[in-house]
């Protein structure tokens, strides 16, 4: 419903401009009605169940939260199935007495929004704005009064996040089916299937029939709408918007803002205005604040762009600009116009995202998708429920009042919305409001439990399903990369790339697709310039990997002075026969071989023959003048060292391993599968003292070559040590084979590493190759030896200053070890096996610095573990590699790579060295001013990696981005990716907990990201109270992942966290890549009570809230995989899954589940094989049964809850952000 | 009583003793008179066939600094059940094992036959033999090939119950572990690290308790052997087959380069190893190597074959730079294992020098053999080998280890040292002279290898004063007590008591002189002069020599014409030869063969270089055989293949057969030299013969007989005609 509402929010903003023409906003109350009475009708069938509680319910139900988590499944139930269970009861429960009074009335509102509402959005509308707003403002500044207001205006809508879809489909419905449905069927339908599925996903199985209702009648083309064009558009808006319609719910009361209020309603169906958004998006923000006065009017802008529901049509296809422009007709006057004419092209892209966010129309259109409808619709509610709710509670009531005031100055800011009037405090409201309706100080000031359930709803707060769910949904053509600072779907979309010059986004990945012109309004906005560099990743099938280019003995071509390498920036001049740099603009001679004539364009008649002048990614072969010594590398070796000491031994590990190993090398890295491998392998055990192993062709039998002097290691033998495994066959598998028998009885517990590494360093140094060493260890090394440690972990450290000790190595030899691997090629894997404490932060430093890996099983036990452990060597080992590798970025003159982050070392300034790259490493750069940028010539960078094949092939990867520089920070704040700067932030963060105190380090992620929110509010968005959180649309989801960053177990461990843990988390995030950061950071949470084949269901959000007692979820985070059942599922799924009808009889202790012949089973099985299958390491599974112990670990990743080790709610972070963000701006 | 030379043939065959003089002078400064000292050559385990094994221990004198051994020279108070100490005139009582003693009933230690006897020691487990060998592989596959074939020989003809062990090293050092099944195990060190017996007992992991790591049931329930060291019957397929797969060291040598052979490391890991395992256990370190020690402690040239090994000269102008380090490491290790009673082999086949120079202290320390040859492919190498391991004929080896000697005088004569294949147990007592000849200040002396021809030269000191006359009739005695491990395990001891009469050098000096042995005084001498020419400066040497004897100097001090190892290997050999090999190597034997009678001794001399002679040397080190002109002519003609000519061919096979008889009895086996005039290897004839012709007279002396010796030396006839004079000059 929020969403609906919110969406229209959306269109309100194209509305106020309208709204000058007041008269609009008439027409929509008219328009309104009728869509209501649509909603009406489908809020009657939900108020059969508990309609009202339905939507307002649900939000409620969010609020408190407590219970909330069967309380808001309750509601999607509700709407599905099971609502009346624990939903109802819960939330009410709890709020049930108090609320019931308030809340009915509120529900009734929030009911109406789908129904009711358009009376009270009618009549309400506009006041509702101001006072939502202020109630906003006041819950944001005073925290008390208005949280509750808002709290339970949001909550609903919130908690209708699954309402989103509920929501959705129900708001939208009305609003949308009055007037967009047939805009939207003709545009959107597309989308509508999706839509209305994902909807129905969200819901669950519940939402069918109230949704299909909706659906069928409204919704469906609403959400249509929303999804396909529209729907963008409510996202931006969605955020603040609502709250500000909700605001304007108060107002209500008032009797004549009502109009706009319901214009808001109006809104979500005008979503389609969403176009009409886009237009405004452009220019929006300016235009906004003047417009916004206006407030009164843009609620007619609303309606005007209502008139579009009237029209839906027209705007529906106009959606972007034509259905925009119709509707606006009237608003249009106003801003409409404005942004039409400017914005509307980019908005139909773009724009939403960006401007539109921050324009509150503007987000409309981007907004309009998903977010939008939440947010709006949760303003919307709130609003209306806040008209209700003041009245309810007194003191809301007086946060009204305090309101009132603010609604001044809210009005005000939703102009900047264009809509401001009307919509503008929908607007603000979207974007602001919701975070507005988040009201901080509700949070914080919640009084305890109660108010924790007043507190705003959390389906009014940005919901990154939503987000996820939108760009999804909006990203179904192929992603082509000529575009200059066009940002690429989400990382969890699925979609094609073409490149056509630029590298795909699943090599590089920025942080801002527009950079800012100079280093001014860098460091004023605050937005990290970075890229996400993951130069071997591997493509999708249907993409072709980066071609290979033999510029003959010359080598490559480069720029004389900068070295650049042959590009598509390259500009040939005169008439072909020289190039100018587009790094550095020296002009070189083409060598003769090279020529070629250019077109009439200017262009070379090969360019399109020539990868390196027209892609973005490809392969250059590097000469001897790129190698080593000057002479072409050998092949690679791999040469696996393992630990045979007692414990390894026990634990299966060892056994494991060479059982493994005899198939396994069959498999080692080719490039060309008809031929063999090239790389030869060796072998080594050790406990304290070294076995290496001559495993010549020759020999009968292997020879073990002791080697107990492990304080000034070498290799004992050359020859026989390093083999083809093709060749040496059966002496390799004889070996495998008695490894095992050999140490079987063995009582030697103490191990050394430093010596391993050094002995497998040693032996690549002797045959003069680069390679990996696959290191399997169980035990801190505390036999006398060289890089010997001790037990350091003490916890009683933990948050104090001297708590970044505990990251460091406790030795220095390491890093010296770690320089020598680098300096010969020298890539090391840890495989580890811990009983205890083995020091993984030192351990680990040799891995980390040469781009090597560390996999840790704690607690190894060869039945639970064998199948991660093996999956994940299987990767190891198979998985495309590179050795010897050296990155150097290079970038046109204006910024320069000034800092990175990953697994690798450097010795200068400039080059990354990597002993080893492989597919899975990504490369964070961080790019900083030295000049001015031009907005011509954009920016330039390219990523250049020699290295040598698995082959021994000596080449280099290019990788070419190039990026859009602006004047404007609104340009930047439309062109940025959240999940890219958060992959930024964690691995700044987790490198800076090394230097500095872990809280140090949080305190100044919360304020930089505060600063960038902040310098968005103040310079992009139109002004409004300080009271509203307004976020960029392409960052509202900031807030909820840096939570998430800041929770996780590195900043603030719980008290079952190792230091190991947090040690091996830290390293491992330093290489990941955006996709895996953000499914680490918030993991991906799916019901699983409907499976279909085509497609996944939707996610929810990571909140106990959404998780259903009778239901089964899949969470999965990149290294986790947990199946949940929740306590009173049904036997059906039961029998489904584990073949078992009862709940007690689920073996929690499985790792994978039973091969059942019944399609759902399949079905399951194939998406988790197909979820590991798209993560680097394996995921073992765990099943985690409600009120499990085990269930302690579940509940750790459900990142919007607070955490047992002290971290924020998603709630409360938002308002604890928003009021770092106000303290920023006073 | 019989002639001096007969007395002296009688005390060597029975005592294995032959003193430079028989009758001693009896005051000290007769003594110091005589030039020539009082000394012996000592022959401690002499074979004696007839020699009775005694199943119990000896008698000892009870005066804790004397214990001396019962022996025939002892008074007996049979009815007291008393003997008095012939050293310290100690009256002991016999015990009680000795109650039915009397004048018909004496034990064997007191019948005057033996004055040698040999006592099993019952008590004490019995030990094994270890024999540990120490592989050099950086050599040609060839002479590795040849080497690995002797030593898989080898094992069959060790006993069973011998624990043998592997070191194998070229740039690395390698202990191999044995009796592995499937896959086969060594240790492996780097050859530029020494390490002491606890690091090295660390790290093979013999630390006594349970840190034995490898499973090996063998760990257990021998304690005497380990996994390295284990019993022939035991592993013999094994070790067989690992010698088998050996592999000449795999690191690649680039050009110009010598293989980094980490010979140094290797004898000390060697060295540890039975350091810690069995320690005063008698075992044989066997090393073989193919060449100098280029890497690691006790290296001797570096690696750069552009420079070459230190050549005399560069010692002398102290330009060897690795030579006292690397000296110093093998001293060190020769301490080590003779403390413990270890021997150690060097074997050295290779035709550059191979540092036998500053390893010589290894072998010559601890009675170990010294061997060389120009490669491990010749049969001088593997008979010489096989010939270790030659057994007597109760099937024992003719070797002994861990030995100690004491030596223990009367009153008036006390040991001033001995030199020998031995190191000073520095043993202090009563008899030691403050005068030191040889290792002196001890009269205890370890020798941890030595076989029946092993041979010291003890030195003595009488010290009677002058004023204090012996009573006539006294005698000096001498006890030699060895202790030694059997080659069967056992533990024996070997007692030699020997008695001398002293003389007045004023009234008796014709006794005196009578009794002097001038061929063991040539040989005490000889041994004086090399022990003091590696102490000393050589040309400082030579003139001592020339002052002090009357007598040929013998190519063991002419260093000029030979590179440092040779020499050292010669006089290796010298010092623990028996008088009569020692002699050979002295003054070589030429015999000539001829039509004109049967083989006949002729003097070693160019003049008895004749073109219808055969000749046969023996220098000990060398056996040739030189055919003269015409004889060789005649052999290229084929004359000895015609029937009519067998008489030819009888004299072609003369000095054939009778270089195999030396050479079947000789140890280590001399070098086969079968040449012609003007053959390249006539060389080793021409100079050992006296150059009574050289190119400065041989036209003096026409166009005689004889051939030309090209050299610098004086011509023994001009030696004597110098050493009268200066005998005249000095008594004038």
């Amino acid at each position: 419903m929020n969403v609906n509402q919110h969406t229209p929010m959306a269109s309100p903003y194209g509305q106020p401009q309208p709204g000058y023409s007041q008269p609009g906003y008439v027409p929509l109350d008219g328009g309104y009605p009728g869509p209501y009475a649509p909603y009406n009708g489908p809020a009657s069938p939900y108020q059969p169940g508990a309609p009202p509680q339905g939507i307002s319910g649900p939000a409620r139900g969010p609020p408190t939260t407590g219970p909330l988590p069967v309380s808001a499944p309750h509601q999607y139930n509700q709407y599905s199935h099971s609502q009346g269970d624990m939903q109802n009861g819960p939330p009410p429960m709890t709020q049930a007495q108090p609320r019931p009074p308030v809340s009915q009335p509120y529900n009734p509102g929030a009911m109406n929004m789908s129904g009711p509402h358009p009376t009270y959005p009618q009549h309400y509308g506009p006041p509702p704005t101001m006072q939502q707003v202020s109630n906003q403002m006041s819950g944001m500044q005073i925290t008390s009064g208005p949280p509750t207001p808002a709290g339970p205006g949001y909550a609903p809508p919130h908690s209708s996040q699954p309402p989103v879809s509920t929501a959705y489909s129900a708001p939208p419905p009305p609003s949308y089916t009055q007037a967009p449905p047939p805009v939207s069927s003709a545009p959107t339908q597309p989308p509508p299937p999706s839509g209305p599925a994902a909807s129905q996903q969200y819901y669950g199985s519940p939402p069918p029939p109230s949704q299909q209702p909706f659906n069928s009648s409204l919704p469906p083309t609403s959400q249509q709408q929303f999804t396909s064009s529209s729907v963008p558009p409510p996202p931006s808006q969605q955020t603040l918007p609502p709250s500000s319609y909700s605001g304007p719910a108060p107002p209500p009361g008032q009797a004549p803002a009502p109009p706009v209020s319901q214009p808001q309603q109006s809104f979500p169906p005008s979503q389609p205005p969403p176009t009409s958004q886009p237009a405004f998006t452009p220019g929006p923000p300016p235009t906004a604040p003047g417009s916004f006065t206006p407030q009164a009017p843009p609620p007619s802008s609303q309606s005007g762009s209502f008139p579009p529901p009237g029209p839906p049509p027209t705007s529906a296809p106009s959606c972007q600009y034509p259905g925009p422009l119709p509707p606006q007709q009237q608003p249009p006057p106003s801003q409409p116009f404005p942004y039409h004419s400017g914005p509307p092209p980019p908005r139909a892209q773009m724009p939403p995202t960006s401007m539109a966010q921050s324009n509150h129309l503007p987000p409309g259109p981007q907004g309009p998708p998903g977010p939008p409808g939440p947010l709006q619709q949760p303003p919307s509610q709130p609003g209306m429920q806040t008209g209700y709710p003041p009245q309810q509670n007194g003191a809301f009531g007086q946060v009204r009042g305090p309101q009132p005031g603010y609604a001044g100055p809210y009005p005000g800011q939703p102009n900047y919305g264009a809509p401001a009037p009307a919509p503008a405090p929908a607007p603000p409201a979207q974007k602001r409001l919701d975070p507005d309706a988040i009201p901080s100080p509700q949070a914080s000031d919640m009084p305890a439990v109660q108010k924790s359930r007043h507190r705003i709803d959390p389906d009014a707060i940005p919901s990154p399903i939503q987000v996820i769910e939108d760009d999804k949904a909006k990203s179904t053509e192929p992603f082509t990369t000529g575009v200059r600072g066009q940002a690429p779907p989400l990382v969890t979309t699925n979609f094609q790339v073409k490149d056509q010059g630029n590298a795909s986004p699943r090599f590089v990945r920025c942080t801002a697709y527009n950079m800012p012109c100079t280093a001014d309004m860098a460091k004023q906005s605050q937005v990290p310039l970075a890229a996400v560099v993951k130069p071997l990743a591997m493509l999708p099938p249907d993409e072709t990997p980066p071609y290979l280019v033999d510029h003959g003995e010359g080598g490559p071509i480069r720029c004389n002075r900068c070295k650049a390498y042959m590009c598509p920036y390259m500009q040939f001049i005169e008439g072909g026969r020289r190039f100018q740099c587009g790094f550095c603009s020296c002009v070189t001679e083409v060598p003769p071989h090279y020529f070629q004539h250019l077109d009439h364009t200017g262009k070379r008649v090969d360019c399109y023959d020539r990868p390196e002048l027209s892609l973005g990614s490809y392969e250059f072969l590097a000469t001897v003048d790129y190698c080593k010594n000057n002479k072409l590398p050998q092949p690679p070796a791999f040469i696996f060292l393992i630990d045979v000491s007692y414990n390894a031994v026990k634990s299966g590990m060892v056994n494991i391993v060479c059982q493994e190993l005899k198939t396994l090398l069959d498999y080692l890295p080719r490039e060309n599968p008809e031929m063999d491998s090239a790389v030869r392998v060796g072998f080594v055990t050790y406990n304290k003292v070294l076995h290496f192993y001559n495993v010549k062709s020759s020999l009968a039998q292997p020879q073990m070559l002791v080697v107990s002097d492990v304080s000034d290691m070498f290799v004992p033998l050359l020859d026989g040590f390093l083999v083809n495994v093709n060749e040496s066959r059966l002496v390799i598998e004889s070996l495998l084979d008695q490894i095992p028998e050999m140490f079987a009885d063995t009582r030697e517990t103490e191990t050394v590493f430093g010596p391993v590494i050094q002995a497998g360093l040693e032996a690549l140094k002797a045959a003069d190759c680069a390679g990996k060493l696959f290191v399997f260890h169980t035990s801190l090394p505390i036999a006398e030896a060289p890089g010997k440690l001790k037990n350091r972990e003490d916890k009683k450290l933990i948050g104090t200053d001297k708590e970044k000790s505990l990251f460091q190595p406790q030795v220095g030899f390491y890093n010296t070890l770690a320089k020598e691997c680098v300096a010969q090629g020298c890539c090391v894997d840890l495989f580890l096996f811990p009983n205890q404490y083995v020091d993984v932060a030192t351990l680990g430093v040799v891995p980390v610095s040469t781009g090597g890996s560390v996999y840790k099983y704690t607690y190894f036990q060869a039945q639970l573990d064998q199948e991660r452990f093996l999956n994940d060597l299987r990767r190891d080992v198979q998985k495309l590699v590179g050795f010897d590798a050296v990155m150097r970025v290079r970038t046109s003159t204006g910024i320069r790579a000034t800092d990175f982050f990953g697994s690798f070392f450097m010795s200068n300034t400039t080059d990354v060295e990597l002993a080893g790259l492989d597919c899975d490493k990504a490369i964070t750069v961080e790019f900083k001013h030295d000049d001015k940028l031009s907005e011509e010539t954009g920016a330039l960078m390219q990523c250049a990696v020699l290295y040598t094949s698995c082959s021994g092939q000596r080449r280099l990867r290019i990788h070419n981005m190039a990026v859009n520089c602006c004047s404007q920070l609104a340009d930047l704040y439309r062109n940025c990716e959240t999940d890219t700067i958060i992959n930024f932030f964690s691995k700044y963060a987790f490198r800076g907990v090394l230097n500095n105190p872990t809280k140090a380090v949080r305190d100044t992620l919360v304020n930089q990201c505060a600063q960038i929110l902040a310098c968005y509010r103040k310079n992009c968005a139109s002004p409004s109270s300080a009271g509203q959180l307004i976020l960029p649309e392409c960052m509202k989801l900031l807030p909820v992942y840096l939570n998430c960053v800041l929770k996780s177990d590195v900043l603030l461990p719980g008290a079952d966290v190792s230091l190991d843990d947090r040690a091996y988390l830290r390293q491992l995030i330093s290489c990941m890549d955006v996709t895996e950061t953000h499914v680490f950071f918030y993991p991906r949470l799916l019901p699983l009570m409907k499976l279909e084949s085509g497609s996944l269901p939707v996610a929810v959000r990571d909140s106990e809230e959404r998780l259903s007692k009778g239901g089964v979820y899949l969470l999965e985070t990149g290294l986790h995989l947990f199946l949940w059942v929740g306590a009173s599922v049904q036997q059906e799924l039961l029998l489904n899954i584990f073949g078992t009808p009862s709940f007690g009889q689920i073996d929690s202790s499985m790792t994978s589940l039973p091969v059942l012949d019944n399609p759902f089973s399949q079905r399951l099985r194939e998406i988790i094989d197909s979820f590991r299958a798209q993560r680097s390491r394996y995921m073992k599974l765990m099943v985690v049964k409600q009120e499990d112990r085990a269930e302690l670990i579940f509940r750790h990743f459900l990142v919007e809850d607070k955490s047992a080790s002290g971290g924020a709610s998603y709630v409360d972070f938002l308002c604890h952000m928003h009021k770092e963000i106000r303290q920023l701006l006073s | 009583m019989a002639t001096f030379p007969e007395y002296i043939a009688q005390n060597e065959e029975r005592d294995g003793v032959r003193f430079s003089w028989n009758v001693w002078p009896s005051s000290r400064l007769e003594a110091t008179r005589m030039v020539v000292p009082v000394a012996a050559l000592f022959t401690p385990l002499r074979e004696r066939t007839d020699l009775p094994p005694i199943q119990y221990e000896p008698v000892l004198c009870s005066r804790a600094t004397c214990r001396a051994v019962l022996n025939p020279l002892c008074q007996v108070d049979y009815r007291a059940k008393l003997w008095a100490c012939n050293f310290c005139y100690q009256r002991n009582q016999f015990p009680p094992s000795y109650a039915g003693i009397s004048e018909v009933n004496q034990p064997a230690e007191l019948l005057p036959q033996f004055s040698t006897i040999e006592y099993v020691v019952q008590r004490g487990p019995q030990m094994p033999l270890v024999f540990l060998y120490v592989v050099d592989t950086c050599m040609e596959d060839e002479d590795l090939q040849a080497l690995k074939e002797s030593l898989q020989m080898s094992l069959s003809l060790l006993p069973p119950t011998a624990l043998v062990g592997l070191i194998t090293f070229g740039r690395m050092v390698q202990v191999h572990e044995l009796g592995c099944e499937g896959i086969s195990k060594s240790y492996v060190f780097r050859g530029t690290k020494d390490l002491n017996a606890k690091q090295l007992q660390e790290m093979l992991g013999l630390t006594k308790p349970a840190a034995a790591q490898g499973r090996g049931p063998q760990a257990a329930p021998q304690p005497l052997s380990n996994r390295f060291l284990q019993p022939v019957q035991k592993i013999d397929m094994n070790l067989t087959d690992l010698l088998g797969e050996l592999q000449r060291d795999p690191w690649p040598v680039t050009q110009g380069k010598r293989p980094l052979r980490s010979l140094g490391v290797a004898m000390s890991i060697a060295v540890g190893l039975l350091e810690c395992t069995f320690p005063n256990t008698g075992a044989r370190i066997m090393t073989f190597i193919g060449g100098p020690a280029t890497q690691g402690p006790g290296m001797v040239v570096g690696d750069e074959l552009k420079t070459p090994i230190r050549s005399w000269h560069d010692i002398e102008k102290d330009n060897a730079k690795f030579m006292k380090k690397a000296t110093k490491h093998y001293e060190s290790l020769a301490i080590r294992a003779s403390t413990n009673g270890h021997i150690i082999d060097i074997y050295a086949c290779a035709l550059d020098q191979t540092g036998l120079l500053e390893m010589k202290c290894c072998s010559n320390h601890t009675g170990g053999y010294m061997v060389m040859a120009d490669s491990f492919n010749t049969s001088l190498f593997k008979q010489t080998f096989q010939r270790v391991f030659t057994k007597d004929v109760q099937g024992s080896f003719k070797m002994a280890f861990a030995a100690t000697l004491e030596v223990k005088t009367s009153r008036e004569i006390k040991v001033s040292g001995a030199i020998g294949p031995c190191v000073s147990l520095s043993a202090k007592g009563p008899c030691v002279s403050e005068n030191e000849i040889g290792t002196g200040g001890t009269c205890q002396w370890k020798i941890c290898g030595l076989d029946p021809a092993t041979t010291l030269a003890l030195y003595f000191e009488v010290v009677n004063q002058h004023n204090a006359p012996i009573p006539q009739g006294g005698r000096g005695a001498i006890q030699f007590v060895t202790q030694y491990q059997h080659s069967s395990g056992q533990r024996r001891i070997r007692v030699t008591t020997t008695a001398r009469n002293w003389a007045d050098a004023q009234t008796q000096i014709q006794s005196i002189a009578a009794s002097f042995d001038q061929e063991a005084a040539a040989i005490l001498m000889a041994r004086l002069a090399v022990y003091r020419a590696e102490t000393e400066e050589g040309p400082d040497v030579l003139r001592w020599l020339d002052r002090q004897l009357p007598q040929r100097r013998s190519k063991l001090l002419q260093l000029c014409h030979l590179t440092h190892y040779e020499s050292s290997y010669y006089r290796h050999q010298f010092n623990r030869q028996d008088l009569t090999q020692a002699l050979i190597m002295i003054q070589p034997v030429l015999y000539a063969y001829s039509f004109n009678g049967p083989p006949e001794p002729v003097l070693l001399d160019s003049s008895s270089i004749l073109p219808d002679r055969i000749l046969l040397m023996d220098t000990f080190f060398q056996i040739l055989i030189y055919h003269g002109e015409t004889v060789a002519q005649w052999r290229k003609a084929g004359y000895q293949d015609m029937a009519e000519y067998e008489n030819f061919r009888h004299l072609l096979q003369a000095p054939v057969d009778d270089a195999q008889e030396l050479l079947h009895t000789r140890f280590p086996m001399p070098r086969y030299i079968d040449t012609e005039h003007g053959g390249s290897q006539a060389r080793f004839l021409l100079s050992k013969v006296n150059p009574s012709q050289t190119h400065n007279n041989m036209y003096a002396w026409g166009q005689e007989s004889g051939a030309p010796i090209l050299t610098d030396d004086v011509s023994l006839q001009v030696f004597m005609d110098h050493l009268k004079k200066l005998a005249v000059s000095s008594a004038a």
